[in-house]
């Protein structure tokens, strides 16, 4: 059993996390004819607790509970997943990213976020504004202006052969790049590292 | 009316749920062991670290390229296998996937979501399994989301489509 635990306890590698993720396309399917999406929980957020009669929110959010427990299953899975069979190592990163991110500011490559950013004593400094206010704002205003995120457009649409996912995810990662490439360090600067 | 057609249009942009029968309490918890199966494989394959994002935007490692091309894989194999062999859902309804209509949303939009994904390392999945990971801080990122999503609704008849 200890084996087995830390065989489970190492970094899972892509070829065998991705066809698990893909599983859940056709799981969704069969348990309950649904569409793989994990953004449209925001809506329902929205639907269900601040409405203030726009027209968006005025739908059955009723009949979408079950995307809601699926996003509480999500968080219990990462809870599950890092208080027991989490790696005991260090991560290991990509040694170019290192020495870019490193030139940025960052100096905590130990575990899965960089404390340097991740943590409460950011939360009302440049630094909050920009990584936790700024980025979730773009990630919730431009996955529902999209119609999804990774998951309803790169893996569910795109699974389904639908062009439109295709033409979505291309410009998710072509903001991507860009914001990496071109934006993140100037504003890191400017956010104080 | 019009009203109606348009939200109709709108919910098929995403995770739509094409089942006819109600399901309410217990029947709800297979999309929670899903979930949580879901949230596991996030942690474990470091889909959640900001990290892992980083190297993918600067093309320093296959990993995420290698999850998400072989998640697209698994799935398009799957709902060929689905559709060919006309495998119905469990309550025995016939297996809907409502077509996603083009709209100019999808550039603006995916092009926005990419700018933040970049800056936030996570999509909304990683989101919910960074704050269970225990990275508390991201429910302010969460909250933030939340508020974009609740603006985009607010403004969505004014934006271009």
């Amino acid at each position: 059993m200890n084996q087995f635990i830390d065989w489970l306890s190492q970094p899972w590698p892509w070829y065998v996390a991705g066809p698990m993720i893909g599983l859940t396309v056709p799981a969704l399917l069969i348990l309950g004819n649904k569409s793989f999406g994990i953004s449209s929980s925001l809506r329902h957020v929205c639907a269900m607790c601040i409405p203030a009669k726009i027209p968006f929110f005025q739908y059955n959010w009723r009949k979408e509970m079950w995307n809601l427990v699926f996003v509480l299953g999500v968080m219990t899975g990462g809870f599950i997943a890092t208080s027991f069979i989490s790696n005991p190592n260090e991560i290991l990163i990509a040694a170019q990213t290192q020495t870019d991110l490193a030139a940025l500011g960052i100096t905590d490559f130990s575990g899965l976020m960089p404390s340097d950013i991740f943590s409460w004593e950011n939360i009302f400094t440049a630094k909050g504004l920009l990584f936790f206010v700024l980025g979730g704002f773009l990630v919730g205003f431009g996955t529902r202006y999209a119609g999804g995120c990774t998951s309803g457009h790169a893996i569910m649409g795109i699974s389904a052969l639908q062009w439109p996912s295709l033409v979505a995810t291309i410009f998710f990662m072509a903001g991507g790049f860009l914001m990496t490439q071109v934006f993140l360090g100037p504003l890191m600067k400017l956010a104080g590292f | 009316m019009l009203v109606a057609d348009k939200n109709m249009k709108e919910a098929v942009c995403d995770a739509p749920n094409s089942q006819e029968s109600g399901e309410k309490g217990l029947a709800l918890l297979k999309y929670l062991v899903i979930g949580v199966l879901f949230g596991i494989v996030f942690v474990k394959a470091e889909i959640i670290s900001w990290f892992r994002i980083q190297e993918m935007f600067r093309m320093d490692s296959f990993h995420m390229y290698g999850v998400i091309g072989s998640a697209i894989v698994t799935g398009i194999i799957s709902i060929q296998l689905i559709k060919r062999l006309k495998i119905k859902s469990i309550a025995g309804e016939e297996i809907n996937i409502p077509k996603k209509e083009f709209r100019k949303g999808q550039i603006i939009g995916g092009f926005v979501f990419g700018l933040g994904w970049a800056i936030t390392g996570a999509c909304p999945g990683p989101l919910f399994a960074q704050i269970g990971s225990g990275f508390t801080i991201v429910i302010v990122t969460l909250l933030s989301a939340i508020a974009g999503t609740w603006v985009y609704g607010k403004f969505s008849d004014k934006l271009p489509n």
